[in-house]
């Protein structure tokens, strides 16, 4: 509890930097409104303008700085902006019973989830199942283990596309497949080595002793290796679902989405409205949020079911 | 037919050795350590030819890996300059900005232990977040050009080797503080002689983790605007002119400088922390 004092300050600091930051990041596109509505504004030539500096021309028109606040189309929105384009496109929408409308952030973020879980259960049951083979085979883990650690060094967006591509040859129309194969991809790797920690986490009395009570390797597998790899499990499950959501959305960023929240902040970007993509990422952010929230809160529930001190 | 079961045969042999290796008394030598993953995928690509061939696959879906080198032979000077214009221009300059920010921040940010501990969940969070999605909005700030792409690579390394440092500034235990007291060594000198060489192990964890992101930072910022060259510039235009070996060949370049600079991040790891646990046996 006593986290809690310090975070709020840091919050606060970020929160107070970036609105600070908005004042000379929208002082060009104020003044340009202020020349429209007919203010006097020094330099009065819009060309000079972009060729000043924003600190200069803050200096030269304080009376026009506020106009940076409340723009349609800022370079950078404030936090309030932010806010209720968050709340315009979640819960106010859900509130008129329109919350799976194609303009809501609940319906792109319901689709980015969809693709995010599929994908996690996918990479979290190949990191699992890579993990029993390297443990119980050393061909495994002297062929596959280096693979692994290379794969998570290449760069994934340079195959994301490629995957679209190749799974619309192959007549998968559904855009969830490709997503999920790419947060698969990036949520594997975590599983796969926090598993074989786990697996291996038993030490050598244990495995005596369960040889003495003559169990056979799948008994021992069950009984000993499995239980004990469960913390791990976990904290390589929370790394993995960020991964899985980091995955779909850079599935959904370069390859044409139309939606998910990845295909808002693309679309944002086309039709030239940040306030759509910083909502977007936002609502990201909150997704995110969530779901290591609740495999943290899954965690504590099991550990202590199992009588694991957490 | 007969490329598919030549395929089949060569993967099969291959693993077939990969067991007699790692079974045979040699399995902690350094070399065949190095041979059995190095045959293993030597393997798979074999199979990737040879499923290709026997199926007749269309190289509009997916090219022949021969294709593919034959293509990047072909191809090194555009592929050079997309290399120069994306890694060395957009990440590498991203990289050194991001990394000595985090760094400079995580001392500064280190002095107040306050600051510390609401920074830390704060910086794991944000760590943890989609920050590509930014991409776009760093490209309208700062142009079309590589710096857009530095500012985005910049944004995506910073957290995670802040969150790192900071934790690795917090290694080094009361004991060995209260040691350099009874030295009366000044401040710098602690941080200098012990806190910064008890950090590195965590230090050289994030920029491990920044390698690959500001590599993903780099090509992703290319496909929101770019100029005529670029790595993800020829990949999401390769894609759309069906030039897909091509795409395969800036893939394999991407693959190769992960790994490489990875790699390389990992040598200078090991030079650093010689003394730490997981480099001893070395």
């Amino acid at each position: 509890m006593k986290q809690i004092a310090p975070v709020l300050t840091v919050l606060a600091a970020i929160v107070g930097l970036w609105v600070l930051a908005v004042a000379p990041m929208n002082i060009w596109q104020a003044l340009d409104m202020a020349e429209r509505a007919g203010v006097a504004v020094t330099p009065d030539d819009a060309r000079t303008r972009s060729e000043t500096s924003a600190f200069t021309l803050m200096m030269k028109n304080p009376g026009q700085i506020t106009r940076g606040y409340a723009l349609d189309r800022p370079r950078l929105p404030t936090p309030v902006q932010v806010g209720q384009e968050l709340w315009k496109t979640t819960g106010d929408m859900a509130l008129k019973g329109r919350a799976f409308s194609k303009r809501s952030l609940i319906f792109h973020g319901w689709i980015t989830l969809q693709s995010t879980l599929f994908g996690f259960a996918l990479g979290t049951t190949i990191g699992i199942l890579g993990a029993i083979g390297i443990v119980y085979s050393r061909t495994m883990e002297m062929s596959v283990m280096p693979w692994a650690i290379i794969s998570q060094t290449v760069p994934i967006v340079a195959l994301a596309p490629m995957i679209i591509v190749l799974s619309g040859q192959l007549g998968i129309e559904d855009r969830t497949v490709p997503k999920a194969i790419i947060s698969a991809y990036l949520c594997f790797f975590p599983v796969l080595v926090g598993m074989v920690k786990g697996l291996r986490a038993p030490g050598r009395e244990q495995l005596d002793l369960l040889k003495t009570y003559s169990a056979s390797g799948f008994a021992t597998f069950l009984k000993l290796r499995l239980p004990s790899s469960v913390p791990y499990l976990f904290t390589s499950l929370k790394i993995g679902i960020a991964a899985a959501l980091v995955g779909t959305i850079v599935g959904e960023l370069p390859t044409g989405a139309i939606s998910g929240l990845g295909a808002r902040i693309l679309i944002g970007d086309q039709f030239g409205t940040p306030l759509a993509i910083w909502s977007a990422l936002f609502a990201a952010a909150i997704l995110a949020g969530v779901l290591v929230t609740l495999i943290g809160w899954l965690q504590r529930v099991t550990l202590k079911r199992m009588g694991v001190e957490a | 037919m007969i490329w598919l079961w030549g395929a089949i045969l060569f993967w099969l042999a291959a693993w077939g050795l990969n067991v007699v290796l790692a079974r045979s008394p040699l399995h902690d030598r350094r070399i065949v350590q190095v041979i059995v993953p190095l045959l293993f995928g030597a393997s798979l690509v074999g199979l990737w030819e040879g499923l290709v061939r026997a199926f007749e696959v269309s190289p509009v879906i997916l090219p022949a890996p021969s294709i593919v080198a034959a293509r990047f032979m072909a191809e090194t000077g555009t592929l050079w300059e997309d290399f120069v214009q994306t890694v060395l221009k957009g990440a590498l300059s991203g990289y050194l900005i991001g990394a000595t920010a985090a760094f400079g921040t995580a001392i500064l940010i280190d002095r107040s232990s306050f600051l510390t501990r609401g920074l830390l969940p704060i910086g794991n969070f944000v760590a943890a977040l989609p920050i590509v999605g930014i991409a776009p909005i760093l490209v309208s700030w700062f142009g079309f050009d590589w710096h857009s792409k530095a500012a985005v690579v910049v944004v995506m390394v910073f957290f995670p080797i802040l969150v790192n440092t900071v934790q690795g500034l917090r290694e080094a235990s009361a004991m060995q503080k209260d040691l350099m007291q009874t030295y009366a060594a000044s401040y710098w000198q602690t941080l200098w002689k012990l806190r910064l060489p008890a950090a590195m192990p965590f230090v050289f964890n994030g920029l491990k983790i920044a390698t690959t992101l500001a590599l993903i930072g780099a090509i992703v910022a290319e496909y929101f605007g770019s100029p005529t060259r670029g790595m993800g510039f020829r990949i999401s235009t390769g894609v759309g002119s069906l030039s897909i070996d091509l795409v395969w060949a800036e893939i394999a370049v991407a693959a190769l400088t992960g790994s490489v600079v990875y790699g390389l991040v990992a040598l200078a790891e090991a030079r650093v922390t010689f003394w730490h646990p997981s480099q001893r046996h070395k």
